[in-house]
């Protein structure tokens, strides 16, 4: 079995992002940054009704606005439409401006249904409108049961009851969806904003009927997916099909408020919770229904869009007696996609606030029940590092008792996140030149996690060389294939096939120089001896060098305003194990990353839809709230290195318990559960008793 | 350190146009009625420019930049396609992300609210700008050291409020640097890794809040 080297020069140390100048030069190309000879913008028209039947879709006049070269519609004949935003046509054109007339110019008839429903709980009444004509809106509940619940409450000395509610997150990169397509003779070419090339091309050449050889996807540099970037998407069929009637390259990137609508978000969650222990703290009974919405993926027929709204629950904990109920609701809004740890941090928030209210019930100190209930090792040993880092006995006091009209408070929740060792097709291959230049080429993508960087890691430790000798070429189909970026498996999936193409370069460069140390210093003057042709070594994924399974726990401490209700976060903890670090300065980037996200999801984030007229409220950034930089607490990371089992992704594990511990940490502050995310102001003022109820509470 | 006035485009600016209401502000309601009537219709007469295409000369980056643009081109509109200056971003083309944050003289602004014709006669630097001959500014030296960019859509933004800040204020606060970022946004979570960016190329020492332990 391979092994990682035993005293790294450059692994388990920081390098900077080997793409970092690119970046700060403006040089990168995003894929929204493509000029291809001759290129048209692209822009989609959507449906201004949550929903109706489109009867005609008259392109005429669109055609004829100076500077249209193409306008196609998204489906032929007549169809239905089920959300606001689905796409119905789409134009292209030699300016921004002329496409914008063009969408105008479209004339849409439809047959307006003013039957639609865009609320979760409305939706679950039998005589809410159906989303889908020849199915509910809720199929009937998953149930998982072990043991016996209702034996077991009786037997309890403490039970709670809660309804932990969350809402619907978009995830919003910065760069929106979109691609540069050009479809010639040769096939069709598309510069995609991806975190999954293949799957990109593979669904490209499914919608266009096209051999997988004539696709081919490149994405040198993307701003941001968050799970909801790996497949071509309406957007890109649609640029395909419209380079293809213009005979020219179209570039059609989503405008802000179409990212809102149409291409994914984390479902809501509606949790009701009844947890019973023993006295000693000891989990006895879990009993919970959970209902959540995907969009119109929940019903039938959901064409592919899909993603359920069920989470793990009752999460990390193991509790003798459980039953979950669980169903996902459709509603008339765009569908959901995956989202960094999908599941995850709904049930963490959900979990972790009905343990806070259970220690409440038990008049026990909510670190001291984890300790007694959470059946993993790592996450125990996470706790108790991090509570003394954190100051945990000397912060804590009882829920409620801080005094004064701004309270402090503190609160702390555990994630875990199953991922995998990595995808064991994974290859790759290098190009070893005489002069001692190299050169990695890996069918995966970089969306910023800092995969490129990890190549150039690996390949330096292995090879003897620097970070900066190592060139590395990702992003594009006709390199070795890789898997998309999911589930945080992308650093385990290259780091073990970096390792096997170094391990097989070293061996035929030993052969073929005739030199017993190739390493570092020998390099150059081995490849010297290649003559004329350069060394090609292809390598694949190896086992021994990853693993799964990452655990991780949040401390957060929080001021609370009771008299504008107004939550500032002063400072999150995050202890986090990620077996072998590869290179600690990006992946402390992705715990930042991971935290500041699960910040929003606790505190700001909320995509809002109108019960009336079906649209979504807030489709931009100033009505749909980010953390920004004032926002940003104080954040501390604390590695535990377990070199011992390899190779572990952090991008989801990094973003699961921070909004359980912020909504702990206010609980502990003002001494009632505000048990909706987000925390709004006035959720904390209506808590207090100060105002009434916000209406969709 | 004041921006150069913009070169006069028109007969007729906005501001003439307002100062002459001021002085008609003084005469009687009625006749002032009418006096606007025809201030407004001799405006239009006079600078209507457009709709379709006019001549826009930009310096961007120390070059002239010759373009042919409808007046309602936005600035980053005719950075980003009209010509090859990708570098400013676009997230979300009405003022509320800072991805497209390009400085006019020393001033940073949204590319996205600016028309290109109203750019005219002013130094606007892009992120392409910032380095000189391949040499990383000491802001985009700082960005690298610490980090501070991960998907990097949003960095062009937050390195030219950054450098607007540092320009202004060369010993900022973490408060200064706050402020001057607010405009931008990141979706990645670079944000206290910027912060350390911004305060390192200022001179100010940042130490890492990262702790490795052994689990074994």
């Amino acid at each position: 079995m391979s092994s990682w080297p035993a005293e790294p020069k450059y692994i388990s140390h920081s390098t900077a992002r080997v793409d970092a100048p690119a970046k700060l030069t403006g040089s990168a190309r995003y894929s929204s940054d493509i000029q291809e000879k001759g290129w048209l913008y692209g822009m989609i028209l959507r449906s201004k009704w949550p929903s109706a039947k489109v009867t005609a879709v008259n392109l005429d006049k669109a055609r004829a606005i100076p500077g249209i070269k193409a306008v196609v519609v998204a489906r032929e004949a007549e169809f239905n439409v089920r959300y606001y935003g689905e796409e119905i046509a789409a134009v292209a054109g030699t300016s921004k401006q002329a496409c914008l007339d063009a969408l105008r110019a479209i004339e849409v008839k439809a047959e307006v249904r003013h039957e639609f429903v865009v609320n979760e709980t409305e939706a679950l009444k039998a005589d809410s409108p159906r989303v889908w004509d020849n199915a509910p809106n809720a199929p009937t509940p998953h149930v998982h049961e072990n043991g016996n619940v209702d034996t077991a409450f009786p037997g309890c000395a403490a039970v709670i009851e809660g309804f932990y509610t969350t809402a619907v997150q978009v995830h919003n990169p910065m760069e929106t969806h979109g691609n540069t397509v050009s479809w010639t003779d040769e096939g069709v070419t598309a510069w995609a904003s991806t975190q999954g090339i293949t799957s990109v091309r593979d669904g490209l050449a499914g919608a266009l009927q096209l051999d997988h050889s004539k696709v081919r996807v490149i994405t040198d540099f993307m701003g941001g997916g968050f799970g909801a970037k790996f497949g071509p998407g309406v957007e890109g069929v649609l640029a395909a099909k419209l380079s293809k009637a213009a005979g020219a390259p179209v570039r059609l990137m989503l405008t802000r408020f179409d990212e809102a609508l149409a291409v994914g978000n984390r479902p809501s969650s509606f949790q009701k919770i009844k947890i019973g222990a023993s006295a000693d703290g000891l989990l006895q009974a879990f009993d919970a229904e959970n209902y959540g919405t995907a969009g119109i993926g929940g019903g039938a027929d959901a064409g592919g869009g899909g993603g359920g709204a069920d989470i793990p629950m009752p999460y990390i904990y193991k509790v003798p007696n459980t039953r979950v109920k669980q169903s996902a609701v459709a509603i008339n809004a765009g569908s959901a996609r995956a989202f960094r740890a999908p599941g995850h941090p709904p049930a963490s928030y959900g979990m972790e606030s009905a343990m806070d209210d259970l220690a409440a019930k038990l008049a026990m100190d909510p670190l001291e029940l984890r300790l007694k209930n959470d059946p993993s090792e790592i996450r125990q040993r996470e706790y108790k590092l991090g509570a003394e880092k954190f100051g945990w006995k000397q912060k804590y006091q009882k829920p409620g008792s801080s005094p004064g009209v701004v309270k402090t408070g503190i609160g702390c929740a555990g994630a875990a996140w199953g991922g995998s060792r990595g995808d064991r097709n994974t290859q790759g291959d290098a190009t070893i030149n005489p002069d001692g230049s190299i050169e990695f080429r890996l069918g995966v993508q970089d969306l910023g996690t800092g995969t490129k960087t990890v190549i150039a890691v690996v390949a330096a430790e292995m090879l003897g060389l620097k970070p900066e000798q190592i060139t590395v070429r990702v992003g594009d189909t006709n390199f070795p294939y890789g898997p998309g970026s999911g589930g945080s498996t992308t650093c385990p999936s290259v780091s073990p096939t970096v390792f096997d193409i170094c391990t097989k370069a070293l061996e035929q460069l030993q052969t073929q120089s005739g030199m017993a140390d190739v390493r570092g210093e020998n390099w150059f003057a081995a490849c010297k001896k290649l003559g004329v042709s350069p060394l090609v070594v292809h390598g694949k994924w190896q086992p021994g060098l990853s693993t799964d399974h990452a655990c991780g726990v949040q401390f957060a401490e929080v001021e609370v305003d009771t008299e504008t209700g107004l939550v500032t976060v002063k400072k999150i903890l995050g202890v986090h194990d990620c077996g072998l670090i590869i290179n600690q300065i990006t992946l402390e980037s992705q715990i930042n990353g991971g935290i500041i996200s699960g910040m929003g999801y606790a505190l700001y984030e909320e995509r809002v839809m109108d019960d009336l007229s079906g649209v979504v409220l807030n489709p931009n950034f100033e009505t749909y709230k980010l953390p920004g930089i004032a926002d940003v607490p104080d954040i501390e990371i604390v590695l535990i290195n377990m070199p011992e089992r390899g190779v572990i992704g952090i991008g989801e594990p990094a973003t699961v318990a921070t909004a359980g511990a912020i909504a702990n940490a206010v609980f502990n502050a003002i001494g009632v559960r505000v048990s909706s995310l987000p925390i709004t102001p006035a959720k904390i003022l209506a808590a207090l008793g100060k105002v009434p109820p916000p209406v969709h509470a | 350190m004041n921006n150069p006035e913009p070169e006069n485009f028109g007969a007729h600016s906005r501001r003439t146009f307002f100062k002459s209401l001021g002085t008609v502000a003084a005469t009687a309601a009625t006749a002032q009625v009418r006096s606007v009537a025809a201030e407004l219709e001799k405006a239009n007469a006079e600078s209507v420019i457009g709709p379709g295409a006019v001549p826009v000369t930009l310096k961007v980056n120390g070059e002239k930049l010759k373009l042919t643009l409808e007046p309602r081109v936005t600035l980053l509109d005719a950075l980003r396609n009209y010509s090859s200056l990708t570098g400013a971003k676009e997230g979300c083309d009405r003022a509320t992300c800072g991805a497209c944050t390009v400085l006019l003289g020393d001033t940073p602004v949204y590319a996205c609210q600016k028309l290109a014709i109203e750019a005219q006669g002013y130094e606007i630097t892009t992120v392409e700008g910032l380095a000189k001959k391949g040499n990383l500014t000491k802001v985009q030296q700082a960005f690298l050291q610490k980090d501070a960019l991960m998907c990097g859509y949003c960095t062009p933004g937050f390195l030219m409020s950054v450098t607007a800040l540092l320009r202004k204020n060369p010993k900022p606060t973490a408060d200064d640097v706050k402020h001057a970022c607010a405009g931008n946004i990141c979706r990645c979570g670079t944000h206290p890794r910027i912060l350390q960016a911004a305060l390192s190329a200022a001179g100010v020492a940042t130490a890492s809040k990262t702790e490795v332990v052994n689990y074994v």
